[in-house]
């Protein structure tokens, strides 16, 4: 399906506890395009990303990425990949104590031995290309959301990682910030050729930027395409998820006996 | 109705989880010293934890000194003009400082205004995804987070103890010579010729210095292991003051009765 392949997910399982959050995902992730794993709240997307970046262990099956495995690589060895990795989490999560310049900084500083003079234009440009030069010297509290998911993507970009993950990067944002976001998305993974893995529920948004779809509900891949297949698709579930429908394979109430069952209970025990 | 085989489980239960967190601390210490290497190569880190905790931490340490020491010296002068020995002033108000009072109070004090703020930093680092963020960013957060803060701590506690000991005793003076009119002389050539370098002085700084280990590890591994919440980093917050407290005492009284056993 697609020729070069950067993360090859085979026959994942992951359980938290005894309750199973994983069941066999699939999933390839071709190198150099933005790619977006959807699925309602709960359906097990940041799990799966936490597994590609090696956070979790999964019970079974195999993350590849490039030649590594991740689930078998010791502490050392996963932190040598990761270096070659950026990751945006839901809310920023920029360092409280340190400035926007301080923040974006950070890597670079940890993991090179470039000079202060040189770590400057690196974080400037980086500032620049999301647009946020001028709010180098502002602390995070004195940023918008918006803001600190820009700073965050900056941060996550500063030593141009081959592999871009964002979890949830629209949470929160109001239409015009979100908008931005995305378009930054796809310009720094064309900019950088690296890599994005997008966990999101923010359909309209994802097809206009991603190159490809894979729709995940209780632990397994239910769909998959591109833009303009999911947009022609007509899985129930995909309608549903389009077309933002209360009903349909995904069920709006939480699985509960009958209401006449219920109030008959009530009734009974008054 | 209470059932026997209930209460027991919970019991175990509770016995178990008691032991594993013990254990886990025991490894997270470990852990600590292991990663250690960055707190010292790179010192600025572990300097800024020494003035988040030590230097932020003097205003109340050197004020409460102050008014122990007056509080010494009122009671003491009370109970040795009853013996007609009131130039010993000096001495009961220098060997209380140094042996119990400076370090078991430094360190409670220590424990509540820094140990407290280090594990609602930790807590709240870990509640707001950072301590994840920068593991994702092939960071060890327990070298770069976890060890300058302890390290901070530790080595502020004596220095903290010493400043309370000092204050102290200048509490002591002032009540003592200046307001009641015990002899200066008296009680500064007592106080020399009694406190001993090594069996006070030096005692006292080994006390700080556990009782500083065992703070700045409570309040890093509370930190660390609070759940990532509004109401879990809460709960830490008061774990550390109270287990603090609980444990500065304990050790208090393990390492008096090593220390002082058999000396006059």
């Amino acid at each position: 399906m697609f020729d070069d392949v950067l993360v090859d997910i085979r026959d994942l399982h992951f359980k938290f506890d005894e309750r199973p959050v994983l069941e066999g995902i699939n999933m390839k992730i071709p190198r150099g395009k933005v790619v977006a794993i959807m699925g309602g709240s709960g359906c097990g997307k940041t799990t799966l990303l936490r597994c590609i970046g090696g956070q979790l262990r999964p019970t079974a099956g195999s993350v590849r990425l490039e030649h590594h495995q991740v689930c078998k690589m010791s502490h050392d060895e996963l932190y040598r990949l990761r270096r070659k990795m950026g990751m945006l989490f839901q809310f920023g999560a920029l360092f409280t104590d340190m400035s926007v310049f301080d923040n974006v900084a950070f890597p670079i500083r940890e993991h090179t031995d470039m000079s202060e003079a040189m770590i400057r234009d690196l974080v400037l440009m980086k500032l620049e290309a999301v647009g946020l030069r001028g709010a180098s010297a502002l602390m995070p509290g004195e940023l918008s959301g918006g803001m600190a998911r820009r700073v965050a993507l900056a941060r996550a970009v500063a030593l141009d990682p081959m592999l871009v993950m964002y979890d949830e990067p629209f949470t929160g944002l109001d239409p015009i910030a979100l908008g931005v976001i995305g378009q930054l998305i796809r310009k720094l993974n064309d900019a950088l050729g690296a890599t994005s893995i997008m966990v999101t529920h923010d359909i309209q948004e994802s097809l206009l930027i991603v190159d490809y779809i894979y729709f995940v509900s209780q632990g397994k891949i239910v769909a998959e395409g591109t833009p303009d297949e999911i947009r022609a698709s007509n899985d129930p579930f995909v309608h549903q998820f389009v077309h933002a429908a209360p009903d349909g394979p995904v069920h709006f109430d939480y699985p509960a006996p009958s209401v006449q069952q219920d109030f008959m209970r009530e009734a009974a025990r008054a | 109705m209470l059932n026997p085989v209930n209460w027991a489980k919970k019991i175990g239960h509770a016995t178990v989880d008691r032991i594993w967190r013990l254990g886990f601390a025991a490894r997270f210490f470990f852990a600590i010293l292991i990663y250690s290497g960055t707190s010292f190569r790179r010192l600025h880190l572990t300097i800024r934890e020494i003035f988040f905790s030590g230097v932020l931490s003097l205003l109340i340490i050197l004020v409460s000194g102050l008014f122990v020491g007056l509080v010494l010296g009122l009671q003491g002068y009370e109970t040795l003009q009853r013996y007609g020995s009131t130039e010993a002033l000096g001495t009961l108000v220098a060997l209380s400082l140094t042996r119990e009072l400076g370090p078991v109070l430094a360190a409670l004090l220590f424990a509540s205004r820094a140990g407290s703020s280090v594990t609602a930093e930790i807590g709240l680092m870990k509640a707001t995804e950072q301590i994840k963020a920068m593991d994702m960013m092939a960071v060890n957060p327990i070298a770069r987070v976890v060890a300058p803060r302890f390290w901070g701590g530790v080595i502020a506690m004596p220095f903290l103890a010493a400043m309370f000991s000092a204050m102290g005793i200048f509490g002591g003076w002032l009540i003592g010579v200046v307001f009641i009119g015990v002899d200066d002389g008296a009680f500064w050539s007592q106080m020399q010729a009694s406190v001993d370098f090594r069996y006070d002085i030096w005692n006292g700084v080994i006390k700080s210095f556990v009782f500083g280990v065992a703070v700045s590890l409570i309040a890093v591994f509370e930190g660390y292991d609070s759940a990532p919440t509004a109401e879990g980093v809460s709960r830490a917050i008061t774990r550390t003051v109270v287990t603090s407290a609980l444990t500065i005492l304990a050790l208090d009284f393990v390492l008096t009765s090593f220390m002082f056993r058999g000396t006059s």
